[in-house]
């Protein structure tokens, strides 16, 4: 196991050094520059300012320094918003989106495996056929437009809710629904099959035959052999709330790095761009990692190695 | 000798996409005391089925739609859920096909032994767990102190089939049902397990439904024998009058078919032609007539009641009926015949 | 048991010289797989009302040209954000008057709207007509979905057959390509390109195909690798059949049900990146009309003039939904064993 994890880190890095590579590489093969906004500079300024962020330099040395910067955990400068290391921007804008990503993870997590399990213990009944629905409802709905549904409704409409304001908890809980939908919708779908197929297991039914109740069974057997597989579909749950994130703190103003993603796209502020992709796919592959290592510890068949005879 | 359990007139149908199969038409046995039975029958006859519908363990789609299911005389089709549970793993309990997939796969075996226990004996976690230990050592896990702790797949396929009896046995339950125990096993495994089973009989004084479609395992353990063909018993009667005095057509093809000390290198082993009837839509006669070589026009007309052979001996074939002609068996069954007489049997 | 029945000598006759013309018919008549998949699909009703749903839908967009009422781009400020209005007909909502400061009025005759003018979906800030806006919306949305899948498709199943048949090292090697491609979140793929590349239909069909294909080639290896056991291609095999043979004959046809399911969730997929690749804008640019665009210029009106984006969000949701539904019906009707125990 130890040396699994470690060839899992390894990769780790291999991986980030190969998305850093493309991502500077793409960058540098863009048209125009990051000042032609700005187009009141005059050459000679242009020239002070493209020396004062390396810019005159070949490509080359630009990649070494880059890389060189990114291991000592240095994201580069951006552009915009007056000249912060990308890191900042990072550290500021952190809490908001972690928060309210996490507690989209987990509402949807947690709500998508009892509305699957329920749909598979009631299976073909009309309890079935609503969790059946719900969870396509989720699926299908884009969580931009239930974040403004839910804003508008919720929000103006009906003043239950504060519309755009980020201060505590209270004014979170949209933006968390709003991008619950989606991992509800997946884990339950996810967790149904995996139950209707477990209850029709063999072992479930020598467990009935041992005189467990159907709640015992479910209880003891079905719902921990079920609920293993859904491990497996964290790392992909956790890619789809980040993408949510994006459009869901924009429409409700949060001030996290989802909303800042967006700005620098719109501003072509390639340094955060750069840095925040790096962000990005470190935090989804530590998911990942997380949730290999997790599954193997929670799966007996897996945790013990090769022990098994099979 | 005392009936623990009688199953009398059972009917099972179940619901599929074609429409309703009618999987059991009609089957009555008893149990006695102490004793092995043993259901012999090809693949989908409905064995399983029958001794499923006893635990009530059927699929969604099937249903119990006429019978009873006497244990002491109660009719446990009669029961509510709640009551079958009590009885479940208790008093009766069951030992299934495939131990590759019939033990939970994330739960250690001691707990998996020790949960009938749990469940229906007020005993404390530690004492269940103490007699999941003394039970596994009992069905030969060696060193079962050490494996308690261990999951499924870390034991062989003989093994967990040690475990899945284990589990079986725990709280000596009255009633055995083994629906194929031996099948996905190897051949050396098979022997084991049926002497396991002999003797844990004679430890624990249980009585053994032993279901098989495989009659050399038969002669092994059972002391009588029920033959079913399509959802119905065809002939049923003590060990030595199925194997020795059959009757049946279907029997005979069953026998004929297996090879015995008997039989020499040039014999060619017999098939019984054909495959078993559509239940979608049994037919009105006996379902065997299409595949049998000895069939009537009665057959094709009306299902045949059982003759009595011997005292405990009856089968359902119009061949016993006063009016049939005489038939001549195959000469396998000749043989068998002559070695009836030699145990001192009465050969019609 | 103990009676026996009285019963007529002569119907104890033996017949077994006739027996034998019986026992080899089966007793339902059987249906080829492809007959079977159908005939499931089509007694599943949400199947079968997704798969009308989609046809309708697929049916207007090809048919936008003649369809639309009006030119999906062409701008008449006069006419700008009117409300939706069903001809003369007197159904609120559609009857052309909206909230102006707590009364009810009518927006068509404060505009002016020459007599007999009226938009089924009402205007938007521009004064176009939504309701043509989303006829042609949802035809590039479709177009960036079918493109999309078809990249996926040319791309991911022969690089999974490849990868799958050959086996061993090169196995080994395509196996890592996906690796690392699918250890990149494709969001950020898909977002990098859109930065490089000048935004448009392309773009976006690259961008989407760029990452989209790692699964269908996941899944086709996997079947594949399982196939290539199966007794009658390693018959093929052995006999000298060439490559190209087995995987027409042999391969496709047996991975087809794979593919068709996995396009069935690809094309929502490709739906939902292009929404919200136009919604943060950097999707299809204007004037284009996709469903993207539509939400995220009637996002920023929705608080006044809900109409503009609940029209898009309505058929964008009933596209999604549909797709999925169908996507699950199709899985059942090809392998019933997920839906039947």
């Amino acid at each position: 196991m130890a040396k699994y994890i470690l060839k899992r880190i390894l990769y780790l890095f291999l991986t980030l050094f190969i998305i850093a590579t493309i991502t500077f590489f793409m960058m540098k093969m863009l048209p125009g520059t990051p000042f032609s906004n700005q187009n009141r500079m005059s050459a000679e300024q242009l020239k002070i300012v493209k020396a004062q962020y390396g810019l005159d330099q070949s490509v080359f040395v630009q990649y070494i320094r880059y890389i060189g910067g990114l291991l000592q955990g240095n994201l580069g400068t951006s552009f915009q918003f007056n000249n912060e290391p990308v890191t900042a921007l990072i550290g500021q804008r952190l809490a908001p989106s972690m928060q309210i990503g996490a507690q989209a993870m987990v509402v949807g997590t947690i709500g998508g495996i009892l509305l699957g399990a329920l749909a598979a213990i009631r299976k073909n009944t009309w309890v079935d056929t609503l969790a059946t629905f719900i969870s396509i409802l989720g699926l299908s709905i884009p969580s931009f437009v239930l974040a403004v549904l839910l804003q508008f409704y919720l929000a103006y409409k009906w003043k239950i809710y504060p519309v755009a304001l980020w201060d505590n908890f209270q004014s979170s809980i949209l933006p968390t629904l709003a991008l619950s939908a989606l991992p509800l919708g997946t884990v339950a779908r996810f967790m149904r099959t995996e139950m209707v197929d477990v209850m029709s297991s063999d072992y479930i039914e020598l467990a009935k035959s041992k005189g467990n109740s159907s709640w015992g069974v479910v209880a003891k057997h079905a719902l921990r052999n079920s609920l293993i597989p859904v491990v497996t579909i964290i790392g992909p749950m956790a890619v789809s709330v980040m993408t949510g994130s994006m459009v869901v703190e924009n429409i409700f103003s949060i001030p996290g790095i989802g909303e800042q993603f967006v700005k620098s796209i719109t501003t072509n502020d390639y340094p955060t761009i750069m840095g925040l992709t790096i962000f990005y796919s470190f935090l989804l592959i530590i998911v990942y990692l997380i949730v290999d290592i997790l599954y193997g510890l929670i799966d007996p068949r897996i945790r013990l190695g090769n022990g098994g005879k099979e | 000798m005392d009936k623990i359990l009688e199953v009398k007139d059972l009917h099972v149908d179940f619901d599929t996409y074609n429409g309703v199969v009618h999987a059991i038409r009609g089957v009555s046995f008893h149990l006695n005391a102490g004793e092995t039975l043993a259901i012999v029958g090809e693949s989908g006859s409905g064995k399983s089925i029958t001794v499923r519908s006893i635990l009530q363990l059927l699929a969604k789609n099937g249903t119990i739609s006429k019978g009873e299911v006497l244990y002491h005389g109660d009719d446990l089709l009669q029961k509510t859920d709640k009551e079958m549970d009590k009885l479940r793993g208790n008093k009766i309990s069951m030992i299934f096909q495939d131990p590759m997939t019939s033990l939970d796969p994330t739960m250690t075996i001691g707990k998996q032994v020790a949960e009938p226990l749990l469940i229906h004996n007020n005993v404390s976690k530690k004492d269940a767990l103490k007699r999941a230990e003394e039970v596994l050592r009992l069905v030969g896990i060696p060193n079962p102190k050490a494996r308690m702790n261990d999951y499924p797949h870390q034991f062989s396929g003989g093994q967990r089939q040690r475990i899945v009896i284990a589990i079986a046995i725990v709280d000596y339950p009255e009633i055995l049902i083994a629906d194929e125990p031996t099948t996905a096993l190897d051949v050396t495994v098979q022997a084991q397990i049926i002497d396991l089973l002999k003797e844990l009989q004679q430890k624990i004084g249980t009585s053994i439904i032993f279901i098989t479609h495989d009659l050399g395992v038969v002669a092994g353990i059972a002391d009588r024998v029920a033959v079913m063909y399509a959802g119905r018993l065809v002939e049923f009667g003590s060990v030595n009058d199925i194997f020795y005095n059959p009757q049946h057509p279907y029997t005979w093809g069953l026998l004929d078919s297996m090879p015995t000390l008997d039989t020499n290198e040039s014999d060619r082993l017999n098939s019984i032609p054909g495959t078993p009837p559509n239940l979608l839509n049994p037919p009105k006669g006996d379902a065997f007539a299409p595949r049998n070589a000895y069939a009537m026009e009665i057959d094709e007309e009306q299902q045949p009641p059982f003759f009595k052979v011997s005292k405990h001996h009856y089968a359902a074939t119009w061949l016993l009926h006063p009016n049939a002609p005489k038939v001549t068996p195959p000469a396998s069954i000749l043989n068998r015949y002559e070695k009836f007489k030699k145990l001192g049997g009465n050969v019609k | 048991m103990e009676q026996i029945p009285q019963i007529p000598k002569e119907k104890f006759r033996l017949i077994h010289d006739e027996n034998n013309k019986d026992q080899e018919k089966i007793g339902t008549p059987s249906l080829t797989y492809m007959q079977d998949v159908r005939r499931r699909l089509f007694k599943d009703k949400v199947a079968v009302v997704c798969l009308a749903l989609i046809s309708i839908i697929v049916v207007i967009s090809i048919l936008a040209p003649i369809i639309a009422p009006h030119n999906p781009n062409a701008q008449q400020v006069t006419m700008s954000n009117l409300p939706p209005k069903l001809g003369n007909l007197n159904i609120p909502g559609m009857n052309g008057y909206q909230n102006m400061g707590g009364h009810m009025v009518d927006a068509y005759k404060q505009a002016d709207a020459p007599k007999g003018t009226f938009y089924i979906l009402g205007t938007d800030y521009l004064g176009r007509d939504l309701l043509s806006r989303i006829i042609y919306g949802t035809r590039l949305s479709l177009v960036v979905a079918v493109l999309a899948t078809l990249v996926d498709l040319l791309i991911g199943v022969p690089y999974g057959i490849v990868s799958g048949w050959k086996g061993g090292k090169t196995d080994t090697f395509m196996q890592r390509i996906v690796e690392i491609v699918s250890s990149i979140p494709n969001l950020i793929v898909v977002i990098l390109m859109m930065i490089i590349l000048k935004p448009g239909l392309t773009s976006i069909v690259i961008a989407i195909a760029i990452t989209g294909w790692v699964t269908m080639a996941r899944l086709v290896r996997a079947q594949t690798f399982q196939l290539k056991e199966q007794e009658y291609i390693l018959a093929a095999r052995t006999l000298g059949e060439p490559s190209m043979k087995i995987a027409t004959k042999h391969l496709i046809p047996n991975l087809s049900s794979t593919i068709i399911i996995q396009t069935m969730f690809t094309i929502p997929n490709a739906i939902f990146f292009e929404a919200f690749l136009s919604f943060i804008g950097i999707g299809i640019p204007a004037p284009n009309a996709s469903l993207g665009t539509l939400l995220s210029d009637g996002q920023k009106a929705f608080r006044f003039l809900p109409y503009q984006m609940w029209a898009p969000a309505i058929i964008l949701s009933v596209i999604m939904i549909a797709t999925n539904l169908l996507g699950d019906g199709l899985r059942d009707a090809f392998d019933p064993q997920s839906s039947e125990n």
